[in-house]
């Protein structure tokens, strides 16, 4: 009867070996996920870069109407949210609707000298990137040796 | 710098290394029939006019797009979820598409293509008399 449970074992130690070589192949990096991260495919697709002065925010939201977008940042928390209506053509035979339709919600958590005071926001080609100040503190200061 | 790379540097070896294949992003679509044709919406964020290729012949409709994202100097990637700035996506099309007679449109980072159709293959409204 508990013959079985082995077997079970062994199933679940070969799922985290394919886990593993996923991981491996998509170059996911192991340990604890963002508290605010979101699951892949979420509207729009999102990257943070950063240098010593300016925080960088790229969203990947093509076809906006910059007017509905509202932005907000709290302490190092950037809430972007807006709406994307895609028309639905009547009359018309769908054989494909993979783009994103509806409300859309974002928050994302920057480090923590961004400075909400300084924050600038434009619209290109589909990319909405928003620009946070670093405070000065976080800049890199050289040190004399006496 | 790919761990690849770095490790070549590393060892002091002056050799080429071999690049590894590039991402490539596959724009989602829609496409919908009516009447007159097929229109297909592709969403490709950062991407302009000037980088912007849009090729059929009679076979395949062949989108390409490189996306242009302005980037301050020495920025490192703290967060990302977009791995490429590259859109590839091909379709095969049919015989009763006027294939050079397609339009393409790009605003906001969205192209729309529409192919229409022959004129003597559209459906005809059939009127039907009461006898």
């Amino acid at each position: 009867m508990f013959g079985s449970l082995t077997n079970l074992e062994s199933l679940f130690d070969e799922f985290r070996r394919i886990e593993q070589d996923m991981d491996e192949l998509f170059g996911r990096r192991p340990g604890p996920a963002g508290i605010r991260s979101v699951s892949r495919g979420t509207f729009p697709p999102t990257n943070v870069g950063a240098t010593p002065a300016v925080l960088d925010v790229y969203l990947f939201a093509a076809g906006l109407d910059p007017k509905s977008l509202n932005l907000s940042i709290q302490q190092n928390l950037l809430t972007v949210s807006g709406e994307r209506q895609v028309p639905v053509k009547e009359n018309a035979t769908y054989y494909r609707q993979e783009r994103f339709s509806g409300e859309f919600r974002r928050v994302i958590t920057l480090p923590d000298d961004a400075d909400p005071d300084r924050v600038e926001a434009k619209y290109r080609d589909g990319v909405l990137q928003i620009s946070v100040q670093r405070r000065e503190s976080a800049s890199p200061r050289q040190i004399q040796v006496h | 710098m790919s761990e690849k790379e770095l490790a070549t540097r590393q060892s002091g070896e002056v050799r080429k290394t071999e690049r590894e294949p590039e991402l490539v992003l596959r724009p989602p679509t829609d496409i919908f029939e009516d009447a007159e044709g097929i229109t297909l919406q592709l969403d490709m964020p950062g991407v302009s006019r000037e980088r912007l290729n849009v090729q059929a012949d009679r076979q395949a409709l062949v989108v390409e797009g490189n996306a242009e994202i302005s980037m301050p100097e020495g920025m490192e990637a703290l967060y990302a979820e977009v791995h490429s700035t590259l859109y590839r996506r091909s379709f095969t099309l049919s015989s009763e598409l006027e294939t050079d007679k397609i339009d393409a449109n790009l605003k906001d980072g969205v192209l729309t293509v529409r192919i229409p159709k022959r004129a003597e293959l559209r459906p005809r409204k059939i009127d039907i008399r009461v006898g």
